[in-house]
């Protein structure tokens, strides 16, 4: 049974008269214990996308089942003790400014009537969980960007919620407390079991810690599966996209000449997987045909866990040769794919 | 300096005119304080939107503002009789100052709320917060060193207002101010009052502003 349940969802807004569709016949299905990313550039409707997941915005169409309850079915109230079990946190972190770091954990314990005793006991847990003890007594300003995550993390599980949606929360960090905040995420998810929804548009956060993704572009769902499924064989352009707009955003730098090569030559993309990084295969091959490819990138990333290796290389001028590389790369079991647009 | 007699009488003065700020400034937000959340609930981006009661209460709030206060006190005099017996003296004063005050504090009171954090509502709301505990869990709490400036900035005008009041029996330093030294050329009288009344508005504004910034934790 899944954990969340989309189906045939729409949203529409009317802005100045107009209507704008920000959401197109989505479906989505989300397991309990899952990491589930939502990827896409901005404006493609993925914050709608998640507030939609807790009514926060309410579909125009379609329907969200959460733990098998139909969202739109609920009334106000059972919908607030709803969302109770649905987490959240955000890019700009909306922590209460005027309260402690304590206060702002109990907040969410308070709203539903518990003892502030039991309160501050659960939220000194909590405080603990995300290593910010002796911050107990200090103001959400006196905090840094990753510190005040900590902080909305903790509030987020203070009520035991079964789900966690991150709204672009590691955006406006910096990328080592994005990796902090990320492992923290990931531990919570292994410890507890929390099934996790994260919104970003950073292809390296969906890499680092989710088992599945959903590639959204303007509004209509592109593509869905595991990460590294995804990140293998990207089959949609807007996938592709930010798979190479991530790598080229963190690897490369300057070498515009180098850039323009890419352009105008014909390239491949090759994924080793455990299997190929072995042999010798590009060697091989240059020794077979007796000519030389350009290595444009070589780099070794973590998906999910597990190594993967991945190679751009321009190819010789010659259609016939650039098919009999293609063949005898494929023959050597190694995934290929023709990237024109590597930038 | 001055005569016993005058001394009394402007601690008399004093003692009125702060009876009638405060008593009006309370009685104000009792009013105005409701209208204001009210108004920010309902607005279009509020948390229950409502555009028939934002309407209602945006145009009762500016036909109150616009009611020049020295009217408001003469049209308005039925209805002091009414509330309090008479209409004049420092208690009737309090019946217009309120209800002109009211208007003013519950733009002031819209105007503070509006620069809550939307982005900290939705995390409230996004905790299964009704739209009570919003209100008076995250958006007084959030806004209250706004609020209280707003306090500080209606005891001044209130102040004012009851010096006006002044001209027409309406007791306090204001009073005292028109007597004798309008009336009566006793100009050193009429400095001593207008001094008085500056000290006041002095010590609202310092204790205010003290007050706000020891509550406000965001620096």
């Amino acid at each position: 049974m899944s954990d969340i349940e989309v189906r045939h969802l729409s949203k529409s807004f009317e802005l100045k008269g107009e209507t704008v569709d920000a959401l197109k016949d989505i479906n989505l299905s989300i397991k309990p214990g899952d990491i589930y990313g939502i990827i896409g550039m901005s404006g493609a409707g993925k914050s709608t996308l998640v507030r939609c997941l807790n009514f926060l915005e309410r579909p125009t169409e379609g329907e969200v089942l959460v733990g098998g309850k139909d969202l739109s079915t609920l009334t106000e109230k059972e919908l607030r003790k709803q969302r109770q079990e649905i987490a959240m946190i955000f890019q700009h972190f909306n922590l209460l400014m005027q309260k402690n770091v304590i206060d702002n954990i109990c907040f969410p314990l308070l709203l539903r009537g518990e003892k502030k005793a039991d309160a501050r006991k659960r939220a000194m847990e909590l405080l603990k969980l995300v290593d910010l003890e002796e911050k107990a007594n200090a103001y959400p300003s006196q905090l840094s960007g990753g510190q005040k995550q900590r902080v909305a993390i903790a509030r987020a599980l203070a009520s035991n919620p079964k789900i966690l949606l991150c709204d672009e929360a590691t955006s406006a960090l910096d990328p080592q407390t994005t990796a902090s905040i990320l492992a923290l995420l990931k531990d919570i998810n292994e410890k507890f079991g929390i099934t996790i929804v994260i919104i970003t548009h950073q292809m390296a956060v969906i890499r680092e810690i989710c088992k599945h993704v959903a590639i959204l572009n303007h509004g209509v769902l592109v593509e869905e599966g595991e990460v590294e499924e995804i990140f293998n064989h990207p089959k949609s352009e807007a996938a592709r996209e930010l798979i190479l707009g991530d790598i080229s955003e963190n690897q490369w730098n300057g070498e515009t000449r180098q850039k323009e090569r890419v352009l105008e030559d014909k390239c491949l993309r090759i994924v080793f997987t455990e299997n190929s990084a072995f042999e010798p295969v590009i060697a091989n091959m240059i020794l077979k045909f007796g000519v030389p490819v350009n290595i444009l990138k070589a780099d070794t990333k973590n998906v999910g866990g597990i190594a993967k290796g991945e190679m751009i290389l321009g190819l010789p001028e010659g259609h016939e040769l650039q098919e009999q590389i293609k063949a005898y790369m494929v023959e050597k079991g190694l995934e290929i794919e023709e990237v024109t647009q590597y930038v | 300096m001055f005569s016993q007699e005058v001394m009394e009488m402007l601690i008399k003065g004093i003692g009125e005119t702060l009876y009638m700020t405060l008593g009006a400034t309370i009685f104000g937000y009792v009013l105005g304080l409701p209208m204001g959340i009210i108004m920010v609930t309902t607005s279009k981006d509020g948390i229950r939107p409502n555009a028939g009661v934002y309407k209602v209460l945006d145009v009762i709030v500016n036909i109150g503002r616009s009611i020049p206060f020295l009217i408001l006190l003469i049209l308005l005099m039925p209805l002091t009789k009414a509330i309090v017996g008479k209409s004049y003296g420092s208690t009737a004063t309090i019946v217009p100052l309120v209800i002109s005050a009211a208007p003013f504090i519950a733009r002031m009171v819209e105007s503070s709320l509006n620069e809550v954090d939307s982005g900290v509502i939705e995390a409230a709301k996004s905790m299964g917060a009704s739209t009570m505990q919003i209100i008076t869990k995250v958006m007084l709490v959030e806004a209250r060193t706004s609020l209280i400036v707003g306090v500080t900035i209606t005891l001044g005008t209130v102040l004012g207002y009851s010096a006006m009041a002044g001209t027409i029996g309406g007791g306090g330093l204001g009073d005292i101010a028109i007597r004798y030294g309008y009336y009566r050329y006793q100009a050193d009288i009429m400095i001593v009052t207008v001094v008085l009344l500056v000290v006041l508005v002095q010590l609202f504004q310092t204790i205010g502003m003290k007050l706000s910034v020891r509550l406000d934790k965001r620096k």
